[in-house]
């Protein structure tokens, strides 16, 4: 692919003095914030006297994290994030592979996008038993819910991003020797990558949730395993680190997905400001 | 994709004829040296007769502007040129090829904005005609490096198309149309978009690059002063439908700059030639010998 090779040589001269300043602007403020409520959090369950198994101090939640990690946790968030990035993986390839052929076929868009949009109308909730009925407690449900709640966005999102091409453009192209197969790759596939990260970023947030819900529904491991397991017993604390890791795990894939975007479409973004 | 039938692509010799010509008719000259040749070159767009009956010939290496008031038709001719659309009546002939994959395979067109790649440089975006014939990335962009300089676009070679001005994004864009090599030139309202100093300087900058670098060209503009300065003969077209109300040959001076070519009295006295020509007819049945 032409590679939209970072930035290039900064031209941006003053602003790099300003960097260090300009990261501890944009962090500080979230920071501050949590800082505040997990302070006002503490001291509303020890002056409160709030009940233990209804709202866990944020201190408990942090000890449960160390004393449960080895035992249950991390094998836990081991096989949930298997899921989630497997499950990812399988999204963005078959979304790719859509969107092209969907793309490149008026025939193939014309009869399956109703069908597609039409299969985001299914509730993720109900399916999830149903394919643990099928595949039992296996990794693949898990894997075909994951797949199946985020390869939509991207889809849309690619099939919008190759089709915001100029037909000025195209026309062009095609008198410079550019072939169906030439336009799409010099062309239309670049063009589509920022509206494609879109999607992505979207389909970041739901890769858990999708997961989660694959483990309530039939599980022998993993972090909804756990909390399915923890929430009956009353062991509050260990759901909230369960919550916690799996926030952790959607930040993760997020910030990933952001510094590849960063990397292969900043052309997109110059000049621009964009939310981190 | 329009599966027609086979024409000769490539740069397999240009002379064959094409079996699918008619036989030659009112007037115009069969074959001059393998130039542009439309003969009674109609469209429709739904009822809108976008171009009717327009006869237009150009000789090879030669320059034709084309004027007209917007709505005329003229990017319409430039589609049909290029082989990109096909005219519902009529024949278009580029060099011998009357096909439209023999024309595309012709024709390089170059729109008025400059539809840059903005992910690509500026020596990327020139060498992208080479990419697409199969040519190597390093290779296509070494050959065209060269021509940089001699396109007076020396040290810009690396910059991204957003630290171009107008007028060197157009340069630019105007490179990547020359080097794909092509025999005809269909150039569309190339600086339409650039403000008027900028615009002089890119009409001064053209006529030296085509001169030094002799192409059959079509330029479509609405800039009566562009199209004298870059054409060696002005067609002017009416609108609605469009048709060809006057053609000017243009006769100045080759070398000499553009403020002192505009200032000529030969110059000033095409201008109103043309003007004259564009003005909307009378209530009357507009007619169509007035030249």
């Amino acid at each position: 692919m032409t590679p939209p090779s970072g930035r290039g040589p900064d031209v941006r001269g003053p602003d790099v003095r300003g960097r260090d300043l300009r990261g501890l602007r944009r962090w500080l403020p979230p920071a501050v914030v949590l800082a505040v409520i997990l302070a006002g959090w503490e001291l509303a369950t020890a002056v409160g006297g709030v009940e233990d198994y209804i709202l866990p101090a944020p201190s408990a939640v942090a000890r449960a994290l160390v004393d449960r990690w080895d035992s249950t946790l991390a094998s836990a968030t081991r096989v949930t994030l298997t899921e989630v990035v497997a499950g990812f993986a399988v999204a963005v390839g078959a979304g790719l592979l859509i969107a092209c052929g969907l793309h490149f076929s008026r025939t193939a868009r014309a009869a399956l996008y109703p069908w597609l949009i039409g299969s985001q109308t299914v509730p993720v909730v109900v399916v999830a038993p149903v394919l643990a009925i099928i595949f039992g407690y296996s990794l693949t449900p898990k894997l075909i819910l994951v797949a199946l709640l985020c390869f939509f966005p991207i889809v849309v999102a690619t099939l919008d991003g190759l089709a915001t091409v100029d037909d000025d453009l195209r026309r062009m192209m095609r008198t410079l020797y550019g072939t169906r197969w030439s336009i799409f790759w010099r062309v239309e596939l670049p063009a589509a990558l920022p509206s494609l990260f879109t999607g992505l970023r979207l389909s970041a947030a739901y890769a858990s949730t999708a997961a989660v819900f694959g483990e309530y529904s039939g599980s022998s491991d993993g972090l909804g395993h756990v909390m399915r397991q923890a929430v009956p017993q009353l062991q509050s604390a260990l759901v909230f680190a369960a919550i916690f890791l799996l926030s952790a795990m959607s930040v993760a894939l997020f910030v990933l997905v952001t510094v590849l975007e960063r990397a292969l479409v900043g052309w997109a973004h110059e000049g621009k400001r964009t939310h981190p | 994709m329009s599966p027609l039938p086979p024409a000769p692509v490539e740069a397999a010799g240009y002379a064959e004829p094409d079996p699918r010509d008619p036989p030659a008719e009112d007037g115009v000259e069969r074959r001059d040296a393998g130039g542009i040749r439309l003969v009674g070159v109609t469209r429709r767009y739904g009822d809108v007769v976008a171009v009717e009956r327009v006869d237009l010939a150009v000789g090879r290496g030669r320059r034709l502007a084309v004027v007209g008031p917007s709505g005329c038709g003229k990017s319409t001719l430039l589609g049909m040129i290029s082989g990109l659309d096909e005219p519902d009546e009529g024949v278009v002939d580029v060099l011998g090829a009357t096909g439209p994959a023999g024309r595309l395979a012709r024709c390089a067109l170059m729109p008025q904005r400059d539809l840059l790649l903005p992910w690509r440089s500026a020596l990327a975006n020139a060498a992208v005609s080479l990419e697409n014939r199969g040519v190597s990335r390093r290779e296509a962009r070494a050959a065209v490096r060269p021509l940089f300089a001699r396109f007076g676009l020396a040290g810009f070679e690396d910059h991204q198309p957003r630290q171009l001005s107008g007028g060197m994004r157009q340069r630019v864009a105007f490179l990547r149309t020359f080097v794909a090599g092509k025999d005809v030139l269909l150039l569309d309202e190339p600086f339409g978009a650039l403000d008027a100093i900028t615009r002089a300087e890119a009409q001064d900058w053209l006529r030296a690059a085509l001169d030094a670098e002799p192409r059959t060209v079509v330029l479509v503009t609405h800039d009566v002063e562009e199209a004298l300065l870059l054409g060696h003969e002005v067609v002017v077209l009416a609108a609605r439908p469009g048709r060809v109300t006057a053609r000017v040959p243009v006769d100045l001076p080759a070398a000499g700059s553009r403020r002192d070519l505009i200032a000529t009295d030969a110059f000033v006295r095409l201008r109103a030639t043309v003007l004259a020509a564009l003005e909307p007819p009378s209530p009357a049945p507009a007619d169509p010998g007035r030249s």
